[in-house]
């Protein structure tokens, strides 16, 4: 008999929301957040407000899930947010009118930040130095650059690429959010389903085990980094299109928001657990709380304070492992 | 003739005689010394015993953070929230303080609490919430911002007191600013901790490997607890120190602190994983990113190309102190 009961339905929801437990959190916390947003800004669900709500959280979206892939692989990328810096700077300095014009610099823009990641990947793989480390020298060389691109805000976007990408698509869905799904399937998924996919999360869970199954753990390790390079420079091609201008400073935040994003998100910082789902939740969580904020009336001195105390709980609420384990000794890694 | 051949072979041998920890060590002074160099082709003012001296006064600050960062990073952890607990123990110092000497002991004490509180509070949230640091101390750094733009209402409050400004700038025996003598008594502390006494070495046990260290007794939560408090303490105190230099407090003073700090733990030959690294590494890391820092500044480099070559540095001193095995060994 092959048709499905209701007790094999019930079996699979709870096994979905077990596995799936800290990315359902994540989404519980943005739906909260949503709906305190929405008792104080009654306007919350018109189209105006939703696309810019949508726009606020995309840049640090695409950040976030580029660094989800190099923390899947036991990893952390610190040069995320130069890199955002560098390809806002770089698209600033050779935006021309034309569309070919734009369409040229925006894939060049791209390649600039995978190999970027790339680079990052190759000195953690072949030259065997911490990520933390290696990222956080990359780091100040990427900045570096965009300094020398922008020393001091300005530039040139052409104001139909602003527009378009900050606006809907048939008046009724932010393009954003539509970029974000054509992210997912045509970028994300593949990844993610293909060998190489698989192999970052058996190389985050155990990197010897990966190893001696025969995947090949380099390869992996370097396609998460240059993932995250590739989705940095996205993000910051859409922050251009927000701003409008160059910055050379205007992704230093994107470093440690997109790491609290993927902790947000469920991920798990030592590797082999999570992915972009809950990402997205806790970019859009971290990005929302100050608008909400913001709305909420709060004395504007006490708001950092809110978002610090918001992120820090989030953050141990999402990463605390005392809840998840047995006994003493399965704390200690 | 013998003698100098004699002197060599000793030289050699005890080249040779170093473990992996002490070569990093002696190639952190190597590189000063080259650096001192390089920088006296350009000007030749740069080996002027003033210009080295108000090199070591800069560095002191660091070295205090750099301290504080290197008995985190020795327990396998990382300290982020460097940058707002310096603020605030500023803070605390010039708005308890204002400026009266006589209240300079009750604004440093304050100062050293904050420090304290929230070395204590990363500690146990690390130790027994069992949160990675990184992201422990990353949201403790943005809630001590918050309660420091709270309490000063986004402009700091007060100046600092004569004594401190004198403390830290007044030269004994001809020219050695007295903050230097500051951080050679911190020196002195932490090296007796690290490398004198027990807690020193549960620190790098915890480090290498924690479930071996508490299975053989080392109580871990505490070696954790401490090494985050000692940090939060130096932290404090490099902003105590601060004051003085300023003259003030202002919001984002830590700032220029957080990164050098690690990199001055990374440079000084200590694994960022752990387990090993020797303090007076951490000394040379402390004086290489000062002096890189001002090389630069020199040479007029702007800023961009600055941050391009303090990567490029830590990149290749890393590899010049020897990488991770591979995965088949």
């Amino acid at each position: 008999m092959t048709t499905l009961s209701i007790a094999d339905g019930a079996q699979w929801l709870r096994r979905f929301f077990r596995r799936n437990f800290k990315v359902g959190i994540a989404y519980v916390a943005l739906l909260a957040l949503l709906g305190v947003y929405a008792g104080l800004q009654p306007r919350l669900f018109t189209k105006l407000v939703i696309t810019a709500t949508a726009n606020q959280g995309m840049a640090l979206v695409l950040a976030s899930m580029g660094q989800t892939a190099v923390v899947l692989t036991a990893g952390i990328d610190l040069s995320v947010g130069p890199i955002v810096s560098l390809s806002n700077t770089l698209a600033s300095t050779l935006f021309p009118d034309s569309v070919p014009g734009v369409i040229g610099v925006v894939v060049l823009v791209l390649l600039v930040g995978a190999l970027a990641g790339l680079i990052n990947g190759l000195i953690v793989v072949y030259g065997r130095l911490q990520p933390i480390i290696v990222t956080l020298a990359t780091a100040s060389i990427y900045s570096g650059f965009a300094l020398m691109l922008r020393p001091r805000p300005g530039g040139y976007v052409p104001l139909w690429y602003g527009d378009l990408l900050t606006r809907r698509v048939f008046d009724l869905i932010p393009t954003s959010l539509v970029l974000l799904a054509f992210v997912l399937i045509f970028i994300w998924a593949p990844f993610r389903r293909s060998r190489l996919g698989l192999a970052v999360y058996a190389v985050g869970s155990d990197e010897r085990a990966a190893y001696m199954s025969g995947l090949n753990v380099n390869r992996a390790k370097v396609a998460a980094y240059v993932m995250a390079g590739f989705l940095a420079a996205l993000a910051g091609l859409f922050l251009t299109a927000q701003t409008s201008s160059g910055d050379a400073t205007i992704g230093a935040v994107y470093t440690l928001q997109s790491i609290g994003a993927v902790v947000l998100g469920g991920t798990s910082l030592f590797g082999g657990s999570g992915g972009v789902a809950g990402t997205i939740a806790g970019a859009f969580v971290i990005r929302i709380i100050s608008s909400v904020l913001f709305f909420a009336g709060i004395n504007p001195l006490s708001q950092p304070l809110f978002e610090g105390l918001v992120l820090l709980i989030a953050i141990s609420l999402g990463a605390a492992r005392t809840f998840t384990l047995r006994n003493r000794l399965e704390t200690m890694r | 003739m013998v003698t100098t051949s004699r002197a060599w072979l000793s030289l050699h041998r005890w080249l040779w005689g170093l473990n992996q920890e002490q070569r990093s060590v002696v190639i952190a002074y190597l590189m000063i010394v080259a650096i001192v160099g390089l920088g006296s082709l350009i000007m030749p003012q740069f080996a002027s015993p003033n210009y080295l001296l108000l090199q070591l006064m800069k560095a002191s600050f660091l070295g205090a953070v750099a301290a504080g960062q290197m008995m985190v990073i020795l327990t396998g952890n990382i300290d982020l929230s460097v940058s707002w607990t310096l603020n605030l123990a500023a803070v605390m110092v010039t708005s308890i303080a204002q400026g009266q000497n006589e209240r300079l002991w009750l604004g440093v004490l304050a100062g050293l609490a904050v420090g304290l509180i929230v070395g204590l509070l990363n500690g146990l949230g690390v130790a027994y919430l069992r949160i990675p640091s990184l992201v422990l101390t990353l949201g403790m750094d943005a809630v001590v911002k918050g309660v420091t733009v709270l309490y000063t209402g986004a402009q700091p409050k007060g100046e600092s007191p004569e004594l401190l400004n004198l403390i830290v700038h007044h030269k004994v025996w001809g020219g050695l600013p007295s903050v230097v003598l500051v951080w050679t008594a911190i020196s002195l502390f932490c090296f007796i901790v690290l490398h004198r006494s027990a807690l020193g070495r549960k620190i790098y046990a915890v480090g290498n490997n924690e479930i071996c260290a508490y299975l053989s007794g080392v109580k871990s939560h505490r070696v954790l607890i401490s090494a985050f408090v000692l940090s939060g303490l130096m932290n404090a105190i490099a902003g105590i120190l601060l004051v003085g230099y300023a003259g003030r407090s202002f919001n984002g003073m830590g700032e220029p602190y957080l990164l050098p700090s690690i990199a001055a733990v990374v440079i000084g030959g200590t694994n960022i994983l752990g387990g090993s690294g020797l303090y007076m590494g951490t000394v040379a890391g402390a004086i290489i990113i000062t002096l890189l820092e001002s090389t630069l500044s020199i040479m007029q480099i702007s800023q961009a190309g600055r941050n391009i070559i303090y990567g490029l540095v830590i990149l290749g001193m890393l590899f010049l102190y020897g990488r991770g095995s591979q995965i088949r060994e």
